[in-house]
């Protein structure tokens, strides 16, 4: 055996062999390749994002429109679950059965992973679940946050949060799956103000991705900010009256506060519960919503496309005084209408016609003469150009272009450019004929109610507008957007605005809304009654109150209801009553709008 | 009087120092192991570092023990302990209930012992007393014979109980006869094939082709000092490989790249062998066959386990090798020890401070993956400490058995080293993905009252023989 002495060194060579090899091994591993601690940090992490609280909403007399409310759902970590009743349990939470088994199911495949199995269980049945929690190891309550609307109104101005969809989060990385998001209205608008930041938490785990602590000590966290509470300029009395006045009506009330550009109310009608749109019913809620007939997503104060009537005759009235086609002594007479050659349209006057009383009156032909004038204006040389002139005028109120206010949906609403015409007649081959019906708010215009009181309120301050917004305040911040504070000027004389406000005024006194005359209010109005096409006219009101210094302008549209005088003029009176006395001095018409109701026929 | 004292100076005690500091480390770690924050008691009984505590106490005892008794009764009664332990491994087949796939355990009460661990010193004891027979021939076949049953009976013994990986360790028993006078080439013949076998599931077959061709290359031409001949012989090959490849690309056939290595490994061979036959270089040919048969032995293996085997043979197979397992697969253990040891860096995240070993993401830290908690938390430092310690202790423990005068007392030092050499080899091989994962303990610093106890009976059975080597049997 001892001839083989020498082994002894081979052996020895083959373990101090494999051992260089190992210590070579863990050199790489340990010494060169840095990878493996980044796999172990994130291993052993885990990133918990903190929900910060979405900011609330009051309005401008510091009345709560959006808080948050929590709900429960009912949680489960599986893991933990013991035998437990199960029909008890169902019977106690009131749970859909089947629902509930297949979400437990599911969660059953990761065991120790937390998860959702009921959603929003109902308050009432919270404490009796608290009470009796300790026979079901394993399941909690976990709180979430709903948008609640206490006021249940102002639907379409307050949009809806929902869950954001994909390509917002291929859009905005700040967006993860399952995060809420304001999808119209103001929480679209003011998203970023009232979602706030996200925090997180960086925590250690264990194998089985359980918590065991924090990270570094919390030196990575990031707390949560919350989301920014907002004050509208809304004013919820103004708001909820309206929409009750509103009721079994179709239409849209917006009304403003000439000196700011606030806007005080903005109904559209028919309206739904903003409280609809939350939580779990949200899908099949919106789809009932969507598919309703009266299209009750719709917002009419911004979106509707409505011809202005009658109003829109102060404009022309402001245009035609700039342009000197007319002065205040300018008469036209009206034989019960406006007639060229075989063409009439109708009028109820008869005789000549002054400047105050076109528009106390609301004479049709005296409009049409003012236009005919417009057009014909000796300072141009072509239809077109003149026209080009009178749109531009036009626009310069806010009227066919977007205002840029807070509300995105915002149309711009119509008004033909000169080309248009062009079209269909030829190059300047067009006669102011043609496009008379525009010279008393009918005819190729639309606008939205929103810009029919934009223009009342630039008539309040005799010439300027600021942007129609609902913001009012952010807190911290202080201020509003600068957009919003920016004075758009129009450029006509502001002294041709108080003649025509005199006019307004006689409206009132004892024009064609005289039966809408509140005494003291010192309102300036003026009707309109749109020709529609689809069954009854479209009753309108603009007014302004009071007449020095505005306090409120206001345009009211109801749909079929007749003339403006009728409805309109009435509910209008009702609002600035409301808004300026918060009171009502001729309660009858309450009474009386109330209690209309008008039959829209489903095409 | 005079002999006792004899004896207790005669202690090896630098291995009994070694022993102590790494029961002592395997300690600390296993306390790492299974320390979490919300339980932070330095002894509590019933958690794993408490019971090992136990565990360590009864095995100092039985080491006393086993350095009291007389060295003459391992000598007499070493086939008796042997043939004790056959038996108990018998049964346990029977009586054994499954556990982790094996069924390996003895169990009385709540204690349970797997025998499989203890029937290593018996072995290795019942072999040295054979090989030191006084007309013992290891030439003669049924001498062979013999120590071949003593050998493997308990690896099929043990391999009926499916725990493989406590089997394989008896392999390390060859290292005996190679000491005793066995020849080389053939242990190391059969260290390959198994080597193979393993790697044949681990790496593709066109690689270790290649490997085998290129080792026997450097082996003929090493021991025969022809390096141009093996450099003309790789050259042909290579460029009948290359042409065939070209040609199989102009020709536009979907074929295998390992089978055109064999195609032109066997033409080349042809053309090679027929120019070595007029030189008469008898070993380059032996070299060849031997490369052939490897790749012979490749490509059946691969067939055998595709088209002969069925799925479940398969799947033991795989288990076997550690390339395939339950729940979270080997991969996944495999995976997270090398996280924990690549994470632990050059000087280690510190006691108790290691994420991977604190949150249980390595399984089975405080048994088999014990070498990951020195890893992480003790680093490259650490790991390369625990190895150099184990490389003291083999040292030691050769020059130990060197030292003997007996020839029982020598090959029993060797069967030690054997045995505690192939567990430190397959065990950390395995935490860094070097050797498969086949579930066997690092000696003294895995969590086990079994491994503890039968390392150590295993290893101061050996000090005793050494203390009273002075005295001739």
């Amino acid at each position: 055996m001892n001839e083989y002495a020498n082994r002894y060194y081979v052996v020895i060579s083959a373990i101090v062999f494999v051992a260089i090899i190992f210590i070579i091994r863990l050199f790489s591993i340990q010494a060169l390749d840095p990878s493996y601690k980044a796999t172990a940090e994130s291993n052993s992490t885990r990133v918990v994002i903190e929900f910060p609280t979405r900011g609330l909403i009051f309005t401008r007399d510091s009345a709560l429109m959006v808080e948050n409310k929590s709900s429960f759902d009912l949680m489960v970590i599986p893991e933990n679950v013991t035998a437990f009743d199960t029909s008890y349990f169902i019977e106690i939470l009131q749970l859909d059965s089947i629902q509930f088994i297949k979400e437990f199911i599911k969660a059953k495949k990761r065991s120790y992973i937390p998860a959702m199995v009921y959603k929003e269980i109902p308050d009432s049945i919270i404490t009796k679940f608290q009470e009796l929690q300790w026979m079901f190891p394993g399941f909690y309550l976990q709180t979430r946050a709903l948008r609640h609307y206490p006021l249940s109104s102002a639907a379409h101005i307050l949009g809806y949060i929902g869950e954001v969809d994909k390509n917002m989060i291929e859009k905005d990385a700040y967006y993860k799956q399952g995060d809420y998001i304001g999808i119209t209205g103001i929480e679209k608008t003011y998203e970023v103000l009232l979602r706030g930041k996200k925090g997180r938490k960086l925590y250690l785990v264990d194998a089985k991705n359980r918590i065991r602590g924090s990270y570094k000590d919390g030196e990575m966290d990031e707390t949560a900010i919350s989301g920014k509470n907002i004050v509208l300029s809304i004013d919820s009395r103004l708001q909820t009256f309206g929409e009750q006045l509103m009721a079994n009506k179709r239409g849209s009330i917006v009304a403003i506060e000439p000196s700011t550009g606030e806007i005080l109310c903005l109904i559209s009608s028919p309206a739904y519960d903003p409280n609809l749109l939350v939580g779990k019913n949200i899908a099949s809620n919106y789809t009932q919503l969507r598919n309703d007939e009266a299209n009750l997503l719709f917002n009419r104060a911004v979106m509707a496309q409505y011809p202005p009537g009658s109003t829109f005759k102060l404009v022309n009235a402001l245009i035609g005084l700039q342009e000197n086609v007319i002065t205040t002594h300018s008469h036209f007479t009206c034989a019960g209408g406006y007639n060229v050659g075989s063409f009439h349209l109708g009028c109820h006057h008869n005789g000549s016609i002054e400047f105050y009383y076109s528009i106390q009156g609301s004479c049709n032909a005296y409009y049409c003469h003012v236009f005919d004038r417009i057009l014909r204006n000796k300072e141009f040389q072509t239809i077109g150009e003149s026209y080009t002139e009178w749109r531009n005028y036009v626009m310069q109120f806010g009227l066919g272009k977007r205002l840029g206010t807070d509300l995105a949906q915002e149309l711009r609403g119509y008004i033909p450019e000169a080309s248009h015409f062009d079209k269909y007649y030829g190059k300047d081959k067009w006669t102011p004929l043609r496009l008379i019906s525009m010279s008393i708010g009918q005819g190729e215009l639309g606008f939205s109610p929103l810009q029919m009181v934009n223009m009342t309120a630039a008539i309040a301050n005799r010439g300027y507008y600021y942007t129609p917004h609902l913001i009012k305040n952010i807190e911290d911040l202080d201020t509003i957007p600068s957009k919003f504070k920016q004075k758009h000027t129009i450029d006509i004389d502001s002294a041709y605005f108080e003649e025509i406000i005199k006019g307004m005024e006689m409206v009132m006194k004892a024009g064609t809304a005289a039966n809408a005359y509140v005494q003291g209010l010192d309102i300036c109005g003026k009707t309109g009654t749109a020709e529609n096409p689809h069954g009854k006219d479209h009753s309108i009101f603009v007014a302004f109150a009071p007449k020095d210094n505005p306090k409120i302008a206001i345009s009211v549209y109801i749909e079929n209801a007749g003339f403006g005088s009728t409805f309109a003029a009435p509910l209008a009176s009702l609002l600035i009553e409301k808004y300026l006395r918060d009171s009502i001095s001729v309660p009858q018409w309450e009474t009386m709008l109330l209690n209309t109701s008008i039959n829209y026929k489903t095409k | 009087m005079a002999k006792s004292r004899n004896w207790i100076a005669n202690l090896d005690w630098i291995t009994i120092l070694i022993y102590v500091l790494m029961i002592f480390l395997g300690w600390i770690n296993i306390y790492a192991a299974v320390y979490t924050e919300d339980q932070p008691g330095l002894i509590d009984f019933s958690l794993r570092h408490g019971k090992q505590l136990i565990w360590i106490m009864a095995a100092i005892l039985i080491a006393f023990i086993i350095l009291l008794i007389e060295t003459k009764f391992y000598y007499y009664f070493a086939y008796v302990f042997y043939s004790i332990f056959i038996i108990i491994l018998f049964v346990v087949i029977f009586i054994a209930r499954d556990i982790n796939g094996a069924n390996a355990w003895l169990e009385i009460g709540s204690f349970r012992i797997q025998p499989g661990e203890f029937a290593k010193f018996a072995t290795a004891l019942a072999m040295a007393r054979l090989m030191s027979t006084y007309n013992f021939d290891i030439s003669d076949r049924k001498d062979l014979l013999k120590v071949m049953v003593i050998m493997f009976l308990p690896v099929v013994l043990i391999i009926m109980q499916n725990d493989l990986g406590s089997a394989l360790v008896y392999f390390s028993l060859l290292i005996v006869l190679y000491r005793y006078g066995f020849p080389g080439w053939i242990l190391l013949l059969g260290i390959f094939f198994v080597g193979l076998f393993v790697a044949s599931f681990k790496i593709s077959t066109l690689t270790l082709t290649f490997f085998v061709i290129f080792l026997a290359s450097v082996l003929s031409a090493i021991n025969f000092r022809r390096v141009t001949e093996v450099s003309i012989a790789l050259g042909v090959f290579t460029l009948v490989l290359i042409l065939s490849w070209v040609m199989i690309k102009l020709v536009d056939i979907k074929i295998e790249l390992y089978y055109l290595v064999a195609l032109s490994f066997v033409f080349s061979s042809i053309i090679y062998g027929y120019w070595i036959y007029s030189k008469k270089l008898g070993f380059v040919l032996l070299m060849l066959g031997f490369v052939f048969m490897s790749l012979i032995f490749l490509f059946s293996v691969e067939y055998i386990f595709n088209n002969i085997m069925g799925e479940h043979q398969q799947n033991r197979i795989l288990v076997l090798l550690g390339e395939k397992d339950d729940p979270k697969g080997i991969e996944y253990n495999v995976n997270q020890s090398k996280i924990a040891i690549g994470s632990g860096g050059l000087t280690g995240k510190g006691f108790l401070q290691g994420t991977q070993t604190k949150y249980k993401f390595v399984p089975e830290q405080s048994t088999d993956f014990i070498f990951c908690t020195v890893g992480e938390e003790w680093g490259f430092l650490g790991t390369t400490s625990v190895i150099l310690l184990f490389i003291a202790l083999f040292w030691r423990l050769l020059v130990m058995a060197e030292r003997q005068k007996t020839p029982f007392s020598m090959l029993y030092g060797y069967g030690v080293t054997g045995i505690i050499f192939f567990h430190f080899a397959i065990n950390i091989g395995m935490t860094i993905d070097l050797a498969p994962v086949v579930g066997i303990p690092l000696p003294f610093f895995s969590y086990g009252g079994s491994s503890l106890w039968s390392f150590t009976i295993l290893l101061f059975i050996f000090i005793k023989l050494d203390s009273s080597r002075q005295n001739i049997l």
